[in-house]
C-alpha cells in the first residue's frame, strides 16, 4: 500500500443533541484503497462517511480529502464534494429528469462545461454501467437495479477521487443485487477510492482491501478481509459476524 | 361419482360464432348499461334530466330564443315592442361593450390598449405551447419586457433618465429615509423620559443617514450632470449598458466562459434602446392616460395578470424563507403569510386605498390601480406561499443530499432540484389560487376602480337603456366572460399537469 492517503479523519466526534454518535473516529484511507464498513444498524456507518462529504456536520475532529480540510465549521464544502462522489441506498434520483440529465445536471451546473461536452462523457459512463439505451427515459420507468447503476454513473460524471456508497443494494430485490455489486466491482477494478457501507460480505472478501466494523458509533476492529472474517478479535465483532454469516 | 378419474379432454363439436347476449356497445348500450341498470340508476338518471329540463333548457331560452338581437335604445327590449316575452338584450351589450372593454379610455387612443392586449397574446401564446422553441428568450420578453412596454403603451409618459438615475434616485430615498428615522427620534427625545438614549439612538442613526449621503454622492452628481447636459437619458443609458455588461461579463466567468453573456446583454441593451427610440420615450413618449380613465376588461386584466405574475415569485420566496434556517427570515415569511391570510382581500384593499396614503410622506403618492395591484400581489403572495410549502415538503430530503452531493450550490440545488418537483405537486392548488385571484378582481370595485363588473354596474345607469332584462342581460355576459377565462386557466393546467408528470409511472 502506498503512503499517500486522500482521506485522512482524525479525532472525529459528532452528536446529535445529547447522543453521542460518532466518537474519536480516527481513519486513513490511501489513494486507491477498498474500503467495507459494516456494523449492526444505527452503528453509525451512514453518518461517518456522510460527514465525509459534509452532508453531516460534526463538532471535533477533522477530515482532510485530498488536501482539502474539512473542520467543524465545514469550510471547503464545496472543493470536498466536487472530489467526492455518493450513492445512496435510496438511488435519489432526479425523478422530474431523464436520466441523460440526471448525468449532466452537475458537469454543466457545477463545473460549466458545455452541454454537448457534458452529453458525450454522460453516455461514456451510462456505458460503463451498461444502460446506454435508456438514456432519454425517466428514473420511474427503470428498475431499482438500474436507478441505481444510474446513479452510480450520475456520480462518476463529476469524475470524483473519491466515492462513497451508503448501502447501494439494501432496497433492491436479490436479482438486482449482483447487477449492482457487478459494477462496483468493475470500478474498484479500474482503482478507484471506495468506501462501502454494505451487509454483502461476498463484497467484501472480493474487493475490499480493509474492512471496518463500526458498534456504537466507533471503530471496533479494522483488518483485511481474510483476516477480519477467518479471525475476528473482538467479542462483537465476532457476535456480529456470527449473526450475520448465520 | 366417487372415484377420481383422469381429466382427460378431447373437444368434439366446435362451438359456433353467437351474438353477445345484451348489447353493451354503442350509445344504446350505454344508456343500458350505465344509464338504466338499476333501480337507484333509474332514479338517479331522471332526477339528472329533471335537472337539465330546470336549468340548461331556460337558460338557452334566455339567452338565445327569447333574445333581442338588435336596437338603438330599451324600447327594442321591452315586452310590447318585441312581441314576445324577452330575453338577454344583446343591443345593450353591444352599445356598452367600448365600456365594458376600456372604460373611459379616450376613444382616439384606444389602438393602444388594443395593440398592448395583441401584443400579450403574441408573446403568450408561444410560451403556452411546449412544442415552441426559444423558450428562455420568450418567458424574458413576456415577463420583463412587456410589461415595461404594457406600462408605456397603457399609460404613456416618457422616461428622462435610466439606470443611473433610478439607483441614484432608489438610494436619495434611502438615505434620506434613515435621516429622517434619525430626526424624527432626536425630536421626541426632548419630550421623553429616555430623552438622553433616544437622542443618542437618533443621532447615531442620523448620522448613519449623512454617511449614506456622502457615499452616494457621485452618484446623484454624477446624475444631475447627465441631466443638465440635456440628453441625460442616453448618457445615462450607455453609461447604465456598459456597467451591466461588465458586472455580468465579470460574474458568467468573464473570458473562461466565452462571450456569450457579454452579446446577450449588449442584444438586450439594443432591444432597449430600439423601444425607447420606437415609443419615443425619449422625447416624453405618447400622451398620459390617467389610470382614473382606464376601465373594464382592461383593469380587470391588468390586475390579475400583475397578480399572477407577482404573486407567484412572492410565494415561493415566502415559501423559501418560511423552511429557512435563518430566524430572522423564518419568523419574517410566518409572520407576513400569517397576516395576509388573516386579513379579507376587501380589507387590504381599503387600507392600502385610503390609508395608505395617510402614512406616506406628503409628496409621495402612489397612483390608486398601483396600489390595488401591489395589494393583490402581496395578498395572493401569502396564498401561494401556503400552497407551495406543501409542495416543498412533499419533495424527499433525499433529492436536497443528492444535490449537495454532487457539488451543487443551495441555490442551484432550489432551483434545479426542489423547486421544479415541488411545483409539479401543486400546479392544481396553484391554479385554484389564480382562478380566485382573477375573480376577486371584481372587488377593486369598491375602492373606486371600475373594473368588468364595476363598469358593468356603472353602465347599468344609463336610463336609455332600463330594461326588466338590463341586468340580467350583462350579468350574464360578463359570467361568460369570467369563465372563459377561469376555465380556459383550468384546463390549461389539467394539460401541464399532464405534461410534466409524464415521467411518473402512474
Ligand atoms: N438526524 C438525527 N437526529 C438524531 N439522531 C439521529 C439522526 N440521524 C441518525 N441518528 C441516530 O444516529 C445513530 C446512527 O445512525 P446511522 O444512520 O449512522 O446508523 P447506521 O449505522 O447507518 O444504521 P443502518 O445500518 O440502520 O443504516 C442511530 O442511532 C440513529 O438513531
Ligand atoms: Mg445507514
Amino acid at each position: 500500500m502506498s503512503a499517500d492517503p486522500i482521506v485522512n479523519i482524525s479525532g472525529l466526534n459528532k452528536w446529535y443533541g445529547e447522543f453521542h454518535v460518532l466518537r474519536d473516529i480516527d481513519l486513513e484511507v490511501t489513494k486507491g484503497e477498498r474500503i467495507v464498513i459494516c456494523g449492526p444498524s444505527g452503528s453509525g456507518k451512514s453518518t461517518l462517511i456522510r460527514c465525509i462529504n459534509a452532508l453531516e456536520e460534526f463538532q471535533e475532529g477533522e477530515i482532510v480529502v485530498d488536501g482539502i480540510e474539512l473542520g467543524p465549521n465545514l469550510k471547503h464544502v464545496d472543493a470536498v464534494r466536487r472530489e467526492v462522489g455518493m450513492v445512496f441506498q435510496s438511488f435519489n434520483l432526479f425523478p422530474h429528469l431523464t436520466v441523460l440529465d440526471n448525468c449532466t445536471l452537475a458537469p454543466i451546473w457545477v463545473r460549466n462545461i458545455p452541454k454537448k461536452d457534458a452529453e458525450e462523457t454522460a453516455m461514456k459512463f451510462l456505458e460503463r454501467v451498461k444502460i446506454p439505451h435508456q438514456a432519454n427515459k425517466f428514473p420511474g420507468q427503470m428498475s431499482g437495479g438500474q436507478q441505481q447503476r444510474v446513479a452510480i454513473a450520475r456520480a462518476l460524471t463529476m469524475n470524483p477521487k473519491v466515492m462513497l456508497f451508503d448501502e447501494p443494494t439494501s432496497a433492491l430485490d436479490p436479482e438486482m443485487v449482483k447487477e449492482v455489486l457487478d459494477t462496483m466491482v468493475d470500478l474498484a477494478e479500474e482503482g478507484m477510492t471506495m468506501l462501502v457501507v454494505t451487509h454483502e460480505m461476498g463484497f467484501a472478501k472480493e474487493v475490499a482491501n480493509r474492512v471496518v466494523f463500526m458498534d456504537a458509533g466507533q471503530i471496533i476492529e479494522a483488518n483485511t478481509p481474510s483476516e477480519f472474517f477467518a479471525t475476528p478479535q473482538h467479542a462483537r465483532t465476532k457476535l456480529f459476524l456470527s449473526q450475520i454469516l448465520r | 361419482m366417487t372415484d377420481i378419474t383422469a381429466s382427460s379432454f378431447v373437444r368434439e363439436d366446435l362451438v359456433a360464432e353467437r351474438p353477445a347476449p345484451v348489447k353493451t356497445a354503442g350509445f344504446l348500450g350505454f344508456v343500458r348499461t350505465r344509464l338504466l341498470n338499476s333501480p337507484t340508476n333509474i332514479l338517479l338518471t331522471i332526477l339528472g334530466l329533471l335537472l337539465i329540463w330546470y336549468t340548461v333548457i331556460p337558460t338557452i331560452k334566455f339567452l338565445l330564443v327569447d333574445a333581442v338581437w338588435s336596437g338603438k335604445d330599451r324600447t327594442a327590449c321591452l315586452a310590447e315592442n318585441a312581441g314576445h316575452p324577452v330575453g338577454a338584450c344583446w343591443p345593450f351589450i353591444q352599445a356598452k361593450f367600448p365600456q365594458l372593454f376600456y372604460g373611459f379610455y379616450p376613444e382616439a387612443e384606444r389602438w393602444r390598449v388594443n395593440l398592448t392586449f395583441a401584443l400579450g397574446a403574441v408573446l403568450l401564446l408561444p410560451l403556452l405551447i411546449p412544442r415552441l422553441p426559444a423558450k428562455g428568450s420568450n418567458a424574458g420578453l413576456f415577463f420583463f419586457a412587456f410589461p415595461a412596454v404594457a406600462f408605456f403603451l397603457l399609460h404613456g409618459g416618457g422616461i428622462t433618465g435610466f439606470g443611473v438615475s433610478w439607483v441614484a434616485g432608489l438610494l436619495q430615498l434611502f438615505a434620506d429615509s434613515i435621516s429622517g428615522v434619525g430626526e424624527v427620534l432626536v425630536g421626541l427625545s426632548k419630550a421623553s423620559a429616555a430623552g438622553p438614549l433616544l437622542w443618542a439612538i437618533g443621532g447615531a442613526i442620523a448620522l448613519v443617514g449623512t454617511l449614506l449621503h456622502w457615499v452616494i454622492f457621485p452618484l446623484i452628481w454624477l446624475r444631475d450632470q447627465m441631466q443638465a447636459a440635456g440628453q441625460g437619458l442616453w448618457l445615462d443609458f450607455l453609461i447604465t449598458a456598459v456597467i451591466v455588461s461588465v458586472i455580468l461579463f465579470m460574474l458568467g466567468g468573464g473570458a473562461r466562459a466565452g462571450s456569450r453573456p457579454l452579446i446577450a446583454s449588449l442584444a438586450t441593451f439594443a432591444g432597449i434602446a430600439a423601444v425607447i427610440k420606437l415609443m419615443g420615450l425619449d422625447h416624453g413618449g405618447m400622451p398620459i392616460v390617467d389610470t382614473r380613465l382606464w376601465g373594464g376588461l382592461l383593469v380587470t386584466l391588468v390586475i390579475a395578470i400583475t397578480g399572477i405574475v407577482a404573486s407567484l415569485p412572492i410565494g415561493i420566496a415566502l415559501a423559501l424563507g418560511r423552511r429557512s434556517t435563518i430566524p430572522l427570515i423564518r419568523i419574517f415569511s410566518i409572520t407576513y403569510i400569517e397576516f395576509w391570510r388573516g386579513v379579507p382581500l376587501i380589507t387590504v384593499l381599503f387600507f392600502a386605498t385610503y390609508m395608505l396614503p395617510l402614512f406616506l410622506p406628503g409628496n409621495f403618492t402612489v397612483d390608486g390601480l398601483v396600489r390595488a395591484l401591489i395589494g393583490v400581489s402581496l395578498f395572493t403572495g401569502a396564498y401561494q406561499a401556503e400552497n407551495l410549502r406543501g409542495g416543498l415538503a412533499a419533495v424527499p430530503r433525499g433529492q436536497e443530499e443528492a444535490a449537495s452531493a454532487l457539488g451543487l450550490s443551495w441555490w442551484k440545488t432550489t432551483s434545479l432540484i426542489v423547486l421544479p418537483q415541488a411545483l409539479r405537486h401543486v400546479i392544481p392548488a396553484i391554479v385554484n389560487s389564480f382562478i380566485s385571484l382573477f375573480k376577486d378582481t371584481s372587488l377593486v370595485s369598491i375602492v373606486a376602480l371600475f373594473d368588468l363588473l364595476g363598469s358593468l354596474r356603472a353602465s347599468f345607469a344609463d336610463p336609455v337603456w332600463t330594461t326588466p332584462s338590463t341586468a340580467f342581460t350583462g350579468f350574464a355576459f360578463i359570467g361568460i366572460i369570467y369563465f372563459i377565462f377561469c376555465f380556459g386557466m383550468s384546463r390549461y393546467s389539467l394539460f401541464v399537469e399532464h405534461r410534466l408528470n409524464a415521467h411518473r409511472r402512474n
